[in-house]
């Protein structure tokens, strides 16, 4: 047989055992859709520590060294290869973005969101692609409160329960109060938080509260100048904002150079983000949350403890929420893998995901709203405090889920407007 | 009272800021008849550039008043030398195109340089906050002021009286002047129109530049903060009417102080008053406050 002869045949095994070893591969992967902001305003305060979290995490579950009583290796024994895609671009861009990951990538579940719009526009795409995804950080309650949907899960709590809690938060704390006003970005997340801390308050204290200025500045405006003016010439026993990212820097930087802060009791629903990079511009006494009992609210746990000092070591930065977000998301789909048993199908999976209850980083994750499909978690403020420097806080308290969060079923805003029914608040 | 003090000196502080971004976006256009979608990038390097300079400065331990000069100096010299790279590299092969061409062109210039940013800074954010307290604050009717804002309105008054007296009493701003009124005849003149765009397009890229290292302080600086101000540029130049710094001037005096007073009185509208008084002036004056209409040549 001529050499040249050999060469077509030779050829042909390769390509054979190429294929059979990439296959071979395929199996053993659990491919994993990560979307999260990788580029625009969002990215730094974000969509970056998301990621960072979800890198740091999936190392740990393919390694197998995530702490007890997770074990095993892999999600359903396979090793995770996450697959990165940018939630720049909005909602019609990102249905796009989620079929492609789908159909072309052949992913076997998805971990994403961060926006609101985007959170209302995948759900029914997951439907009619019968995939499993894991909503990681928007706020939007409309998601389960208006849908009802078998693939789609959310892993944390809405932004209902930032201002519900805040709104109780101030109402215990804060002596003779009789009037707020308000700083909140232009689109649902800052109406939709005004509206259920305010709505919340007046119910606490039957109508008893004065509304001096309500402020709505443009999202990622950046020059808040006569907004802070305007808080400053109708003066209030508090001053809310659920900003975020920049946005809260901003505020931060722009309010603290004007006295603002020093001046008048501020609640910053969403400003632990804020702590790391400007925590001395925060005068003592401000309030702050952090979407959940995260960062350094977080109560104390093997769990935490690991991911905080890992986190810390490998990006040189402690976890702020998004990233305990991420991390509960993708610890929640594992465990519901886990939970399912080998082989499990996706339709297992889902039966397991539903009602579960688990520890994540940031403690117990109850999957007990949205027919299952929703995560509720307690709540936690403090004011900060200084003791050498070191940022603190004092007078904290945690509101448990069933206190903060509608119950099942609920419409938030009828809910806060009947008065908060069945809120188990002890 | 109070109100109508805090209204006067929000929007002239506002208005500040808003000159100074759009007197380069303005100018460019003015002299080369590009409506530079780029100019945004160029904020964002001023900021990206002056913010990490300035972060840097001060973990040396240095003298913190030299911090101003670090934040404008570094800011200038990013702004110059993108803006040369740009205008020799590529712009000057497109000059005499359609103007909608060049909108496209400066539109991919734009997203280019939103990568090159990410790609050089990343994405987290820089802060260059420093410079905002150390000049602390003043009380004015109750109501306390950063004393930095203040300066903005110096540093916009000073940037408005020098392109008022470059353009205006100098040479090479009389000859600026002539390429302004008519490219052509002005080239026939002997005057090297080349060199005076170069010149208009730096002049326009360290404007934007030292815009965006004059807002680094008072904010994080973060991917895309550039696309964010040029939508408001744009009002401003097209309120004042396209190509005339007095009128971005004028233009950035009424959103300035439009929306101030939408903010303390109606705060609902603040964002639909600024292109509300957009809509108004061109509905009576489509080609802007102070520019001249004139003619199409066919």
């Amino acid at each position: 047989m001529r050499l040249d002869s050999l060469k077509p045949l030779s050829l042909a095994c390769a390509v054979a055992a190429g294929t059979l070893v990439t296959s071979v591969q395929a199996a053993e992967e659990y491919k994993l859709g990560l979307v999260t902001f990788l580029s625009g305003a969002a990215s730094g305060p974000f969509g970056i520590p998301a990621k960072n979290a979800a890198d740091l995490v999936i190392d740990a579950i393919n390694d197998g060294t995530l702490p007890a009583p997770i074990s095993g290796k892999g999600i359903d024994g396979r090793q995770i290869k996450p697959i990165y895609v940018d939630e720049a671009g909005g909602a019609t861009k990102q249905t796009a973005e989620y079929r492609n990951l789908v159909d072309r990538e052949g992913v076997d579940s998805i971990v994403g969101y961060i926006s609101s719009g985007d959170c209302l526009a995948i759900p029914p795409v997951a439907e009619e692609l019968k995939t499993l995804t894991v909503l990681f950080d928007c706020g939007t309650p409309r998601v389960f409160e208006e849908g009802d949907y078998k693939y789609v899960f959310r892993s944390h709590s809405t932004a209902s329960m930032d201002n519900i809690a805040a709104a109780r938060y101030i109402n215990e704390t804060v002596d003779s109060l009789k009037s707020i006003s308000g700083i909140n970005q232009n689109y649902s997340w800052g109406h939709d938080s005004w509206r259920d801390f305010t709505e919340t308050l007046k119910v606490l204290r039957s109508g008893d509260i004065e509304i001096t200025t309500e402020q709505f500045p443009k999202l990622f405006a950046g020059q808040y100048g006569a907004e802070i003016s305007a808080l400053m010439v109708k003066p209030a026993d508090v001053v809310h904002t659920s900003f975020w990212g920049g946005d809260t820097d901003a505020l931060v930087l722009q309010a603290a150079a004007r006295g603002l802060l020093e001046d008048n009791q501020m609640i910053f629903t969403a400003g632990e983000t804020a702590l790391n990079s400007l925590g001395e511009h925060l005068p003592d006494g401000v309030i702050i949350g952090a979407r959940g009992p995260f960062g350094p609210f977080a109560p104390e746990s093997e769990l935490n403890t690991w991911f905080q000092s890992e986190f810390t070591k490998r990006f040189g930065t402690p976890p702020t929420y998004p990233a305990y977000h991420m991390a509960q998301a993708v610890i929640g789909l594992k465990l519901a893998y886990d939970k399912a048993g080998a082989d499990a199908t996706t339709e297992q999976v889902i039966d397991a995901f539903e009602y579960m209850e688990f520890e994540g980083p940031g403690g117990k994750v109850s999957m007990n709203r949205g027919k299952g499909h929703q995560a509720a978690t307690e709540m936690v403020y403090g004011r900060l405090t200084r003791s050498n420097g070191e940022i603190g806080f004092t007078d904290v308290r945690r509101y448990a889920a069933d206190c903060v969060n509608p119950p099942e079923g609920a419409i938030t805003e009828e809910w806060i407007k009947a008065g908060m029914p069945g809120a188990k608040c002890d | 009272m109070t109100q109508l003090l805090a209204i006067i000196i929000d929007g002239v502080v506002y208005a500040s800021w808003l000159f100074i971004i759009a007197a380069g976006l303005t100018l460019i256009y003015g002299v080369m008849r590009i409506l530079n979608m780029a100019h945004g990038s160029f904020y964002a390097i001023g900021a990206y550039a002056g913010a990490g300079m300035v972060g840097w400065y001060f973990s040396t331990g240095s003298v913190p008043w030299l911090s101003f000069a670090v934040l404008i100096g570094a800011a200038l010299i990013a702004g110059l030398f993108i803006g040369l790279l740009i205008e020799r590299g590529l712009l000057r092969f497109m000059y005499g195109r359609n103007e909608v061409v060049m909108i496209l062109v400066t539109y991919a210039i734009l997203l280019i340089l939103e990568d090159a940013i990410k790609l050089i800074w990343g994405v987290e954010p820089y802060f260059a906050y420093q410079p905002y307290s150390l000049l602390g604050r003043t009380k004015l009717a109750g109501l306390s002021f950063a004393n930095y804002d203040f300066m903005l309105i110096v540093v916009s008054t000073l940037i408005g009286l020098a392109l008022w007296y470059g353009l205006n009493r100098t040479r090479n701003g009389k000859l600026l002047r002539v390429v302004i009124h008519d490219r052509e005849i002005a080239q026939a003149l002997g005057i090297n129109v080349s060199r005076i765009f170069t010149i208009t397009f730096l002049i326009g890229a360290g404007l934007g530049a030292l815009a965006g290292a004059l807002t680094a302080p008072g904010l994080s600086v973060v991917p895309g903060i550039g696309i964010e101000v040029i939508v408001l540029a744009f009002a401003v130049v097209v309120i004042g009417g396209l190509g005339s710094v007095s009128g971005a001037l004028v233009g950035a005096l009424i959103v300035g102080l439009a929306r101030a007073a939408a903010v303390h009185l109606y705060p609902e509208v603040e964002l639909f008053v600024i292109y509300a008084v957009m809509g108004l002036v061109l509905a009576i004056r489509p080609q802007g406050l102070f520019a001249v209409a004139s003619a199409r040549k066919i």
